[in-house]
């Protein structure tokens, strides 16, 4: 059993490096990886779950980090843009689609992309890409050019 | 940012946790199960809970089965939507998970969280409602295993320091014909305005409803008014609107004659459907 109290130290496999890092067992994974790795992709916007501006990988899958505790992540394969490093499918497509505009949303929507290719290596039906893009907002409303990146990042592999 | 601190536990068997549970309580301490944590953690950080400890059930081998077995699928507590979603062996239950929250959140909330929730919907009811399912608890008095509809009404029922380990879903229910339709005021990722899962039992339509009343339900007299073949559809769903148990929820996403008006257009909608075959 595992029992936390007060600050401890966790460790955190992060973009595929073990890290050390101390933590209260109430502190979220998004305020970890910004603040003490200094992974500021992940972006805080609601805090509750509705706006996808968080979103990391957490084992293949897209999770929201504002709503997941840091000590939960032990054991657990964290991805973040940063590891990514500049050469997903995805991040190229964004750029050739012209898919950000201001660009908070953009770490989010990236994230939940990666996932998409991750867990769906071929083009997925259109109701699918819907269905996983809905998890995020872009306030500047480029929808039509997100969704034209997700089939650029599928074309291009 | 949660501004307060908290114990955090991970057990690795129910009796740990649940004597976690006990401890604490015993010393006058407020613990709560811990699952996908995204109604916790919001609650936490707004400052409507302040739990002295969390106890994370998420390493409890029994809460995380997703199986079939003895003429029963059972799903662990803390298997969450998508993966409930994943396995294709229910596909009622497939459909409402799909409406829960968005895909992402899907990956996070669990069953047990979203039956156990203060969030009035609990969609996950309604399926396992029309399916007959059984449910496994645990607790400082031990296990047993009940009826769903025996602890659930309006919400569950638990006893102290009581936990969810799993509900079991007779086979019959995995592969009878169904029915889902959620009706959202605006966006398609939002709380229902009226819920209705249905599935076909010896011919007969059971039916189970979320955000027409302030909590699901399953009722009987509802579909009792709704089998009647030899009345309109037009007089079925009157008499089943008459028959619902409390009088219709409003909030700000809808009125309550806005939510009646859809609900109607819904049940008649599903009818049709039903008589064509195309459910
Ligand atoms: C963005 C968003 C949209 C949503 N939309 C919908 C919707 O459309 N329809 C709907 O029905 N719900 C919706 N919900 C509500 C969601 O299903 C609940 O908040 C649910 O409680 C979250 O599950 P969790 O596993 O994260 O729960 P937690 O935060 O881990 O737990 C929630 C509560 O359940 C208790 N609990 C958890 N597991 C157990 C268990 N096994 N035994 C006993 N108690 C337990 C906890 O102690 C706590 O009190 C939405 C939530 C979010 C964040
Ligand atoms: S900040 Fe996490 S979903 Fe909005
Ligand atoms: S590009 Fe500005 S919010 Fe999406």
């Amino acid at each position: 059993m595992v029992k936390y109290e007060g600050k401890v130290v966790i460790a955190l496999q992060v973009n595929g490096e073990a890290h050390e890092v101390a933590v209260r067992p109430s502190d979220l994974l998004l305020d970890v990886l910004r603040e003490q790795l200094g992974l500021t992709a992940a972006k805080p916007g609601c805090l509750n779950g509705d706006c996808g501006a968080c979103t990391i990988m957490l084992d293949g899958w897209p999770v929201k980090s504002c709503l997941m505790l840091a000590v939960e992540a032990e054991g657990h394969v964290v991805l973040t843009v940063e590891g990514l490093n500049g050469t997903a499918p995805i991040q190229k497509a964004f750029v050739d689609a012209d898919a950000f505009q201001c660009g908070y949303c953009t770490s989010g929507f990236l994230m939940v992309c990666h996932a998409l290719k991750t867990q769906n290596p071929l083009m997925p039906k259109e109701n699918i890409i819907e269905e996983w893009l809905q998890s995020n907002l872009c306030r500047c409303t480029g929808y039509q050019e997100i969704r034209r990146a997700v089939r650029l990042m599928y074309e291009s592999t | 940012m949660i501004p307060f601190n908290f114990i955090y536990y991970r057990p690795d068997s129910l009796q740990e946790a649940a004597d976690i549970y006990s401890t604490l309580q015993s010393k006058g301490q407020k613990a709560v199960y811990f699952a996908g944590g995204s109604e916790i953690i919001t609650m936490c950080r707004t400052g409507s809970i302040q739990p002295k400890a969390v106890i994370d059930i998420k390493n409890i081998p029994e809460c995380g089965l997703l199986s079939l077995y003895n003429q029963k699928l059972q799903i662990g507590s803390v298997c969450t939507l998508n993966q409930i979603s994943e396995s294709k062996l229910f596909p009622l239950m497939r459909l409402a998970c799909g409406r829960i929250a968005d895909h992402t959140n899907q990956c996070r909330i669990t069953l047990g969280g979203n039956l156990c929730g203060s969030i009035i919907y609990r969609e996950t009811s309604l399926p396992l409602l029309l399916a007959d399912a059984e449910i496994t608890l645990y607790g400082p008095e031990g296990e047993r295993t009940v009826p769903l509809r025996s602890v659930f009404y309006q919400c569950m029922q638990l006893k102290p320091g009581e936990m969810i380990v799993q509900v079991q879903i007779p086979v019959w229910a995995l592969s009878a014909r169904h029915y889902h339709i959620k009706k959202t005021a605006n966006e398609k990722i939002d709380y229902p305005l009226v819920s209705v899962a249905a599935i076909c039992k010896d011919s007969k339509l059971r039916l189970a409803f979320s955000g027409i009343c302030s909590y699901p339900f399953r009722s009987e007299q509802m579909e009792s008014a709704l089998n009647q073949q030899t009345k309109s559809f037009e007089e079925r769903v009157k008499q089943a609107a008459e028959l619902l148990p409390e009088p219709v929820y409003a909030d700000a996403e809808g009125s309550g004659e806005y939510r009646l008006f859809v609900f109607k257009n819904t049940l008649r909608q599903l009818l049709e459907d039903w008589d064509n075959g195309k459910i």
